[in-house]
Order: structure tokens, then sequence, then C-alpha cells
């Protein structure tokens, strides 16, 4: 508004004697509001993109994954089916491995993001923080394919030999869990993925949570100090209620990394469309049947994956959206 | 002495405090492991593979001996370059929409929301979408596919980072121009933009280094292609997806150089990441 009429005035003139040059000015000024016309219409247009594309994502991988989505119906989500040469697809198997990976990723990369998080802003010497922070930053930025390599190279024969076989002979025979550990030994599988997997988001959700730790009033933490609370209550009873939103925020944020990971996954998962039945058995992603298959698949197949990347896109879309939503509403309450 | 001093209680607090804080060290402690030992691991297997045939031969056919990277190395190259080049006006330039024009509409607010989450998207779907759009229509795979989907991945990431590096630009300086009679449009770029230069190009580092190691939209768009190839239009080949056929081979040698290749990437990301802090580190302390 204010500024509006500030440019709307010609400025003043160089030469205000004379009719011709305010005239000039006048000019000058027309000019240049046209000018800032283009220039917010340009960078409208270019922001606005992004929702064009956001659409046309949503829009085409309808389109494509009509046909299958049309002869299975809702109960796509529930068929426990994946057969290629009988055209016959459900994306349970999929979405049970996508779930099963991402939920133990979070399992483990929740509690050790939140021990980081609190090791950064609370016992790190200052000097530290910096240099430590930015490692775990770089962990972020490593590839995710070279997670894969990482996991399919080093961490599944360790796997196998160190944790799988001891868990199978100790936990395997037990009543109620131990049908978690049966199966083949040899480092692939849902838990495998998880494991991985979680070394991946670890980093998004601990930077998310330092920084949220980090915003709160310094105020409070010392008032609970000043009352003789130790460090590890004031964490616990003041810095993370007054943060949940905004590490629950993280916490999807990282869910909904882990959620659409195609590389990391893809490596170790096992790869076999089958239902998994436990912690060691093979399985799929949505991810990883896309990366497996789409290059080899003819028209009926491809449109099933295209309805498998719908439903994928769908659920990290409502993941990411609440996290968003969660960490927008801790910033408000942290301006208020 | 106080007699109400309660010995026990303080004693389990002191115990659970320390328990927490070993905790929390031990969970940084395993963070950094982790790190290392990816990099030990890379290192060791990769520096056996870097030689100068990597640099000057091509990828080689399945079953025959030695063979190089350079294919791979030139594709990502240019695809990397491309998507650079149209990301970078986009990203700014709609960067500048959303803090000085758009700053608390309802446009930008939601465009803000969607860029957030277009962030994190599964790069998979975005490569699954340019195969819709540039692959099944045209008929072929080809490196300008690979591009535009990685431009959907840098384009929110430069864009963001130009909108919270120009919001630190302090608005007095906006009114110094305006008062001068400076038109919006001038403002933005020759103060604005210039004020936030090095925060503009940490978000490109950035950028850049996010889209290097992308395999995910690049399997189906730009495919891959065992020969040399400088042009765009055909399948092309690329250093993340040559690592991960490679990776999954039984062949030694293409083993080989999928490690030489994920030093190569890693390595490249890890730089672009601390040159894009040391940029950034400068202009904080100006």
């Amino acid at each position: 508004m204010s500024v509006e009429a500030i440019m709307t005035l010609p400025s003043i003139p160089f030469d205000s004697t004379s009719e011709t040059g305010s005239q000039g000015m006048i000019a000058v000024a027309k000019r240049q509001r046209i000018q800032d016309f283009f220039f917010h219409r340009i960078t409208q247009g270019f922001s606005l993109l992004v929702l064009i594309a956001l659409t046309g994502i949503i829009g085409s991988l309808f389109i494509n994954a009509w046909p299958a989505l049309h002869k299975f119906g809702v109960h796509f989500l529930w068929y426990v089916e994946w057969d290629i040469i009988n055209e016959e697809f459900g994306a349970a198997i999929a979405i049970v491995g996508t779930l099963a990976s991402a939920g133990i990723a979070m399992l483990i990369a929740v509690p050790l993001a939140f021990g980081i998080a609190v090791f950064l802003t609370e016992t790190c010497p200052v000097w530290l923080r910096r240099p430590l922070g930015t490692s775990i930053e770089l962990l972020a930025a490593v590839p995710s394919i070279i997670y894969g390599m990482f996991g399919l190279f080093v961490f599944a024969p360790l796997f196998a030999n160190y944790l799988q076989v001891p868990l199978q002979k100790v936990l395997g025979g037990m009543p109620l869990v131990g049908f978690l550990f049966g199966g083949a030994t040899n480092g692939m599988g849902i838990l495998a993925a998880g494991i991985v997997l979680a070394f991946m988001v670890l980093p998004f959700i601990a930077a998310v949570m330092r920084d949220v730790f980090e915003v709160t009033p310094p105020i409070l933490r010392e008032s609970a100090y000043g009352l003789g609370c130790t460090t590890w209550e004031v964490v616990r009873k003041v810095v993370l209620p007054y943060t949940q939103k905004g590490v629950i925020g993280g916490i999807m944020l990282g869910l909904g990394r882990a959620l659409g990971e195609t590389m990391a996954v893809t490596f170790v998962i096992g790869n076999a469309n089958r239902m998994p039945t436990s912690l060691f058995s093979p399985g799929t992603s949505i991810a990883s049947t896309l990366a497996n298959e789409f290059g080899e698949a003819d028209a009926f197949h491809i449109s099933a994956l295209f309805a498998l990347a719908f439903v994928l896109f769908v659920i990290t879309f409502v993941v990411l959206a609440m996290a968003k939503i969660l960490v927008m509403r801790a910033d408000k309450a942290k301006g208020a | 002495m106080n007699n109400n001093f309660n010995k026990k209680l303080y004693n389990s607090r002191r115990r659970a405090n320390t328990q927490g804080l070993i905790l929390s060290m031990s969970a940084m402690a395993l963070g950094l492991a982790v790190l290392l030992w990816i990099l030990f691991v890379l290192f060791s297997n990769g520096l056996a593979a870097v030689d100068w045939n990597m640099f000057t031969q091509d990828t080689p056919a399945p079953g025959s001996e030695g063979g190089g990277l350079r294919n791979a190395i030139i594709g990502s190259l240019m695809m990397v370059g491309l998507s650079v080049l149209v990301s970078t006006p986009i990203g700014i330039l709609a960067g500048i929409y959303l803090t000085e024009y758009g700053d608390s509409s309802k446009t930008a607010e939601v465009t803000r929301f969607v860029t957030d989450i277009m962030l994190s998207a599964p790069s998979i779907v975005l490569g699954l979408f340019v195969y819709s759009i540039a692959v099944a229509t045209v008929g072929n795979f080809s490196g300008y596919a690979g591009s535009l989907a990685l431009s959907l991945i840098a384009v929110p990431v430069v864009m963001r980072t130009t909108e919270n590096m120009l919001r630190l630009v302090p608005g007095n300086l906006r009114e110094a121009a305006f008062a001068l009679g400076a038109p919006r449009w001038k403002v933005s770029t020759l103060v604005t933009l210039r004020a936030a230069k090095s925060g503009v190009i940490t978000g490109l580092l950035l950028a850049i280094a996010r889209i290097s190691g992308e395999t995910a939209p690049l399997l189906f768009t730009a495919l891959n292609n065992q020969f040399y190839s400088t042009n765009m239009g055909a399948p092309m080949a690329n250093l993340p997806v040559v690592i991960y056929q490679f990776a999954m081979s039984p062949y030694d040698n293409w083993i080989r150089l999928a490690w030489g290749g994920a030093l190569l990437v890693t390595m490249a990301v890890l730089v672009f990441n601390i040159l894009a802090r040391v940029f950034f580190r400068d202009k904080v302390h100006a």
C-alpha cells in the first residue's frame, strides 16, 4: 500500500523547472510500473510451476493407473497377490513391506535422533557443536544408493552372522514371538532394510529435533535448572513438552522419507513378491517394486505399477503434509 | 544437617541423569561411527577402482575385462549441468516471488506448503511422472527427460533456500531503495538478491549435491547407455544408474567400478555440501 503509493509518484525530478522534465519522470514511472507488473507476473508464474507440477504428478499417476484401478477397485489395496503372468495385482504385499520397513526404521531412528539432539543441545561443549552437527548433516547428504551398497556388501553379511543367527537361536523357539525370527538368515529382508533405512533417516530427524530444541526459550530451561532439575529432567520435562509438535513433525518428516526411499531399500529387502512372514523374510516395498519391475513391464503391468506409485504418493503426501502442519504450528507457538 | 534431605530420591535422580546423558552420548557416537564406517568402506573399496582407465574408458560390456566410467561421468555432468541451468532461474525467481510479492498471501502460503512436500516427495514417483510425460509420449528414453526429473527435485531446494535467505535481508535496505524511487523489480534483483547472494549460492550448491546422487528418478527417464554419447535426445549413461546396475551384477570388474563410481559421487556430494557451508559461514561472519 504505502510502497505502491511511493512508486506511483514520480521521484524528485532533477529538472523540476521544465514541464517536459516532470512529464519525462511520469513516463519513467509509468514504464517502471509496467516493468514491475511483468516482473511480478513472471516470478508468480515460476512459483506456480510447483503447483502445476504437483497437479501434474497426481493427474498423470491417476490416469496411467486407471486401467488397474478400474479393474481391481479399492480391493487393490488389500489384495494379497502380485502375479505378473496372470495379471492379478494387489498392493497389499508392497504396502506391508513399505510400512514394516519404515516402521522398524522409525523404532530405531527416533530414539537415536533424540539422543543426538539432546547431546548437541545440552551436553556437547560449545566448540564441538558445529563440527559434530555438520557431520550429522553430512550423513544426511550421503546419496541413498551408497546406503544401499553399504547395506548389501558390508551390512548384510555382518547382520546375517552376528545378529540373525544368534537371534534365531535364542528367540526362534520362543512361543508367540518365535515366528518373527524364522526364515533364512542370509542378511536380506524386512529387518535389514529397516535398519539401513534407520541410519538413512536418522540425520533428518536429528536435525529437526536439534533445531526445535534450540529455540526453547532459555528462561524456561534456566528456571528448571534453578529449581534444581538435572539436565535429563530439563530435557524430559521442560524441553520435550515445549517442543512436542516440532519433534513429532520431525519424526513424520523422517517417516515420509523412509516410506518413499528406493535405493537404500531395494538393495537389501530381498525383492520377493510374497507376504513377509517374519522379520527375516524377504519382502518388497512399493518403491523397490517400482525400481525392479518398471523397466521390463508392459501395458497392464505398467498400469498396476502406476497404481502402486499413486498409493505411495498419497501415503507420503499425507504424512508429509501432517509433518509440515505440525512444524508450522510449532513455529507459530514460538513466534507468539 | 537437613533431615528432610531425601538421599534416595537424590541418588535415583542423579542416576537417571547420568544414564540419560550416557545414552545420548552413545547415540551421537553411533551416528558418527556409521558416517566414518561408510566413508572408510567407500575409500577402501573405491580407491582400488580409481585409476586413469576409469576416466578414459567407457563402461564395459558384460563379461569383458577392464573398462571405465567415462560415459557415465560425462552423462551425469551434462544432465546435472542442464538441470542446474534450468532450475536456477526458476528457483530464484520463484523464491523472489515468495518473499517480495507473495509474502503472506494465500497463493504464497499454498506454494510454500507444496514446495516443502515436494522437497521430500519420493523421487521414484517423480521419475515415473517424468516417464509418463516425457518418455512415453516421445517414445524413447532421453537425457532431457533425466534432466527434467532432476530439475523437479532441484527447483524446490533452490526456491526454499532463496526464500529463506532473502528473508534475512534487513527490511530497511529495501525501504532505502524504495525511497530512492527504485521500482520493485530493481529492488528485488539489484538490492535484496545481491545482498543475499552467498546464501542463494549455498542453495544452488545444496541442490547440485542433492541431485548428483539421485538414482531413482533417472532409472526410467535417462535409462542408461553402454556407449559414450553426448546426445541428450537419446538414452544417456549416468553414474548413479551405472552404480546401481553394476553393484547388483555378478561380475567382479563391474562391482569394482561400482565402488569407484560410488566414491566419486559421494566425494562430489560431500564437497558441494562443505562448500555450501563455507559460503554460508562467510556470509554470517561478514
